[in-house]
């Protein structure tokens, strides 16, 4: 394996872990709107992620860093392509980020009003919006020799990326549902079981709708089915598990379902683009290939053993923060920091 | 030409908004540390008061610095997707490693210490604070690690049409990172320091908490002095390292248009003419520039006239000069804050030492609006150092204008300018409105803002949540 391989398939796991990690935190953002029925609780909700939001959009700016080190051209490409969905986006977390701090130190409801919004928006923009750039990217996108993207709005917005985003959404919300009956207790944790009974169906039609678009819109399936018909095979079968795991009320195993799901959907992305880092809709000689975008071998060479050395350290005190918040919150007021 | 114009408008205004927080984060980090110490030792109360109550501005101001370096991330590859493919090999490099070393430091264990203080023992309570404070200084060293490479490229080779890296050690052994780090950690010390400082004289003033808000300022005075002291000093390291590496940039900073004498003046102001090339009504403070400059008194400056036919002969025709009047007027408003600043951290050492600090009106009443000062200071230092660059953005090798995205548009950068200008004004209004709100509650801990009281469509209640 080459140098500029092994650091495709880390930012693979980067935004991979990213999504996993991140997904419930967007989808608790989400519930926020639906779930919570007074202000304590939805204090509650937000608690569960107060501690770990931060640090689980770290994958996405470390995901960011890797790119413009070991890809700069995939960087370059990438970030300047998509502009302006790039501005929403940073718009969006932007707000969500502030929100957490912000809401609770005013007494005002129109205030917290505000800043309940702003987590809603924030919470639900981003997914969307990854699940479109993703999308767009395995779909292609117009990208012309001088590897400078030129997208005109329906290059990036069509029936098959809106469907991505909404895929995104929808395992998101139903990843942070699930969160909140693991983290919870009480009522609000028999209403979040309730509610990912209830979106069940809706989300399982959605992933089929994503699988059969992808096939149909796509070269995904000629060039990789190999890989992805199985993969997504897999992910089927985990969503049927899904529902035994949700009516036994196996709260931590369905959690883990619709994990292994975004894990999947996220990974299908990077294995459709393999060994690409973008595909052009113009000319399959104008693709980006991974050797094509990559830096220089002294390069990688550091970052290699930067990578090899940092990241089991920063896994090891993530684990070791869940640990310490392992415990459910149960609403009691004195021990709610935000 | 509009596009370059509207890039570098919004990286200048975004990088200065993100660099308003940026050092009082790195401050607060460390003082709030400091107070968190005494507390494990002296096991008084109000240590913890201290520690809780600065902790209020400090996360508070954190989540803006946080939110407003996301942006910072990505805007490269938006902006300057040119720039970001030609240095992305060597300058993205210390990017990475600032999220995987710094980033996931910080906001992890920012987690603990909020959430964490009956989650944890109280010695890795007081562990994570300063490893907050260690990663604030970590990034501090690895952002500083990338811009330095823009002002004094090193460690790279040019090959297929890119700066490809050849050697991390001259990239981290950079001359400018370590003249450069020291001083803008000590700059985002001060701004901690005199945060505390400025609160803390407006509350004394009010006659509140006294106690409190004496033992506040006393830290926040050695600290705010000690960092003043740095300051000067790895100022006046900073001036010798551009003598030599960015002489440009020097005698732009001090009006200089044609060689100096020997030994050189140092102009305190000056009226720059940039079309006839002279200043003149000079003020001068004879042999400082070449004290400065060489830590002699003696020594010649070449002026920017002899730098720019230097420049043409190896770069080809164009103007090399930078923005001279900014960058003179840039450099002398910073060094005055830092005088102000040893000045006020010197008496108010005194005043403290006198046991006079709480009754000195006059004095308590110049330290509120000292509050601003090291803001004033970090601002004037970067433009400075940034605007003095010009029209470089890697020195000597890429201009700033050839640095910049070809697909963008000017209305696609003008929509995201605006809206980033939009989002980061009412972000600013919050957090003073916040921030005086804090002010105003004091260091008393009240019961969390709860509008679940007051909610009509209340049913539940917590006795439901509560098992
Ligand atoms: C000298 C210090 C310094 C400088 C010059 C910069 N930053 Fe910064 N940055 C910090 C020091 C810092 C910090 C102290 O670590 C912050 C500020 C407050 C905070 O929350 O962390 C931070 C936050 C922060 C974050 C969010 C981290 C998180 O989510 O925890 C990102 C992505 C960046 N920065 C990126 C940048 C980029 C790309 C810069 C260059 C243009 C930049 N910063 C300039
Ligand atoms: C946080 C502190 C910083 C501030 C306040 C700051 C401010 C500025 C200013 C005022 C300019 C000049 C704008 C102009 O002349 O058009 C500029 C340019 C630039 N700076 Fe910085 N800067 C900071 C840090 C950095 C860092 C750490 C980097 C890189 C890692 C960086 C990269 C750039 C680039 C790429 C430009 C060129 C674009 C331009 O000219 O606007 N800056 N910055
Ligand atoms: C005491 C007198 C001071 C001197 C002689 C001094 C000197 C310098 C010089 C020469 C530079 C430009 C370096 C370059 O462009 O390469 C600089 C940059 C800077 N200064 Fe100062 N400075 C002083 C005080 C301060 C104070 C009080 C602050 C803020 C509290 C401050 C903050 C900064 C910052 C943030 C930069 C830009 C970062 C960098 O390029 O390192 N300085 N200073």
């Amino acid at each position: 394996m080459q140098l500029s391989e092994i650091w495709f398939l880390l930012i693979a796991v980067l935004f991979v872990g990213f999504i996993f990690l991140e997904g419930f935190d967007f989808g608790v953002g989400m519930s926020t709107k639906f779930l919570a029925k007074n202000d304590t609780e939805k204090r509650v909700l937000i608690n569960t992620i107060g501690p770990v939001w931060d640090a689980n959009e770290v994958w996405l700016i470390t995901a960011g860093g890797a790119m413009f080190a070991a890809f700069p051209h995939w960087y370059a490409t990438v970030f300047s392509g998509y502009y302006i969905p790039f501005v929403v986006l940073l718009l969006a977390l932007i707000a969500r980020g502030v929100s957490f701090e912000f809401r609770g130190k005013m007494d005002s409801q129109k205030w917290v009003k505000t800043w309940d919004w702003m987590i809603f928006i924030g919470s639900i923009l981003p997914p969307f919006l990854f699940g479109v750039l993703f999308t767009s990217m395995i779909r292609g996108v117009p990208i012309d020799a001088d590897m400078n993207m030129h997208a005109g709005f329906f290059d990036i917005v069509n029936a098959y990326t809106v469907i991505g985003g909404i895929t995104f959404v929808a395992l998101a919300y139903l990843h942070g549902l699930l969160f909140i009956t693991l983290k919870t207790t009480g009522e609000i944790r028999e209403r979040a079981h309730k509610a990912a009974q209830k979106v069940y169906g809706l989300v399982g039609i959605v992933i089929v709708l994503f699988i059969a678009m992808t096939a149909y819109d796509t070269n995904a399936f000629v060039e990789r089915g190999a890989i992805l018909i199985p993969l997504y095979g897999v992910a089927i079968v985990l969503y049927g598990a899904l529902f035994f795991f949700l009516r036994k009320k196996r709260e931590g195993l369905s959690f883990t379902m619709t994990g292994l799901i975004l894990v999947i959907v996220m990974s299908s992305f990077f294995i459709a683009l393999f060994p690409n880092v973008m595909i052009s809709s113009l000319d399959p000689a104008f693709n980006m290939s991974i050797y094509e975008a990559a830096s220089g071998e002294y390069s990688l060479r550091i970052m290699t053993i930067v990578a090899f050395t940092m990241v089991p350290i920063v896994l090891a005190y993530t684990i070791w923060s869940y640990y310490v918040f392992r415990k459910r919150l149960t609403g009691d007021k004195e021990h709610l920091e935000y | 030409m509009e596009e370059v114009m509207l890039a570098r408008i919004q990286f200048a205004s975004t990088t200065l908004f993100h660099f308003i927080f940026v050092p009082l984060s790195i401050g607060l980090a460390l003082l709030i540390a400091i107070m968190q110490t005494m507390y494990a030792v002296k096991k008084d109360e109000i240590y913890l008061k201290m520690t809780k109550f600065w902790g209020t501005f400090f996360l508070i101001n954190f989540a803006v610095g946080v939110v407003t370096g996301i942006f910072q991330e990505f805007q490269f590859g938006m902006n300057w997707s040119t720039y970001s493919r030609f240095v992305g090999d060597i300058f993205g490099a210390p990017l990475a490693v600032e999220a995987l070393l710094a980033f996931f430091l910080e906001s992890t264990f920012i987690g603990i210490w909020v959430f964490g203080w009956d989650k944890v023992s109280k010695k890795l309570h007081l562990t994570s604070i300063w490893l907050v404070s260690i990663g604030t200084i970590l990034s501090a060293f690895w952002i500083l690690a990338a811009n330095s490479f823009m002002q004094n490229p090193v460690g790279y080779t040019l090959q297929n049409g890119r700066a490809e890296m050849n050697d991390i050690v001259a990239l981290l052994t950079n001359e400018k990172l370590w003249v450069a780090f020291p001083h803008t950690v000590f700059g985002s010390f001060a701004t901690g320091a005199f945060f505390i400082i400025g609160v803390s004289a407006w509350n004394l003033l009010k006659k509140r908490d006294i106690e409190f808000f004496k033992r506040s300022i006393n830290i926040s005075l050695v600290i705010g002095m000690l960092a003043g002291l740095g300051l000067a000093f790895s100022g006046h390291s900073q001036a010798q390292y551009l003598m030599h590496a960015q002489p440009m940039k020097m005698a732009a900073a001090e009006g200089l248009w044609e060689d100096s004498g020997d030994p050189a003046a140092w102009t305190v102001v000056a009226k720059i003419d940039v079309e006839n090339r002279e200043s003149t009504g000079r003020i001068e403070i004879p042999y400082l520039l070449s004290y400065l400059s060489f830590s002699e008194f003696s020594g010649k400056v070449e002026g920017m006239n002899t730098l720019e036919a230097q420049m043409i002969e190896k770069h080809g025709e164009g103007s090399y000069i930078p923005p001279v009047k900014t960058t003179f007027w840039s450099f002398r408003i910073m060094a005055v804050t830092g005088g102000i600043l040893l000045a006020l951290g010197a008496l108010g050492l005194l005043l403290s030492f006198r046991k006079k600090i709480t009754t000195s009106v006059w004095f308590l009443r110049i330290l509120v609006p000292a509050i601003f000062l090291p803001f004033i200071g970090n601002s004037f230092g970067w433009i400075m150092s940034e605007i003095g660059r010009q029209p470089w953005v890697v020195n000597g090798l890429m201009k700033t204008a050839d640095g910049i995205s070809p697909n963008v548009s000017a209305g696609q950068m003008l929509f995201s300018l605006i809206s980033f200008s939009t989002i980061y004004t009412i972000l600013g209004i919050v957090m003073v409105i916040l921030f005086i709100k804090v002010i105003q509650q004091g260091p008393h801990e009240k019961p969390k803002a709860d509008v679940a009281a007051k909610d009509p469509f209340e049913t539940g209640g917590i006795d439901h949540a509560v098992k």
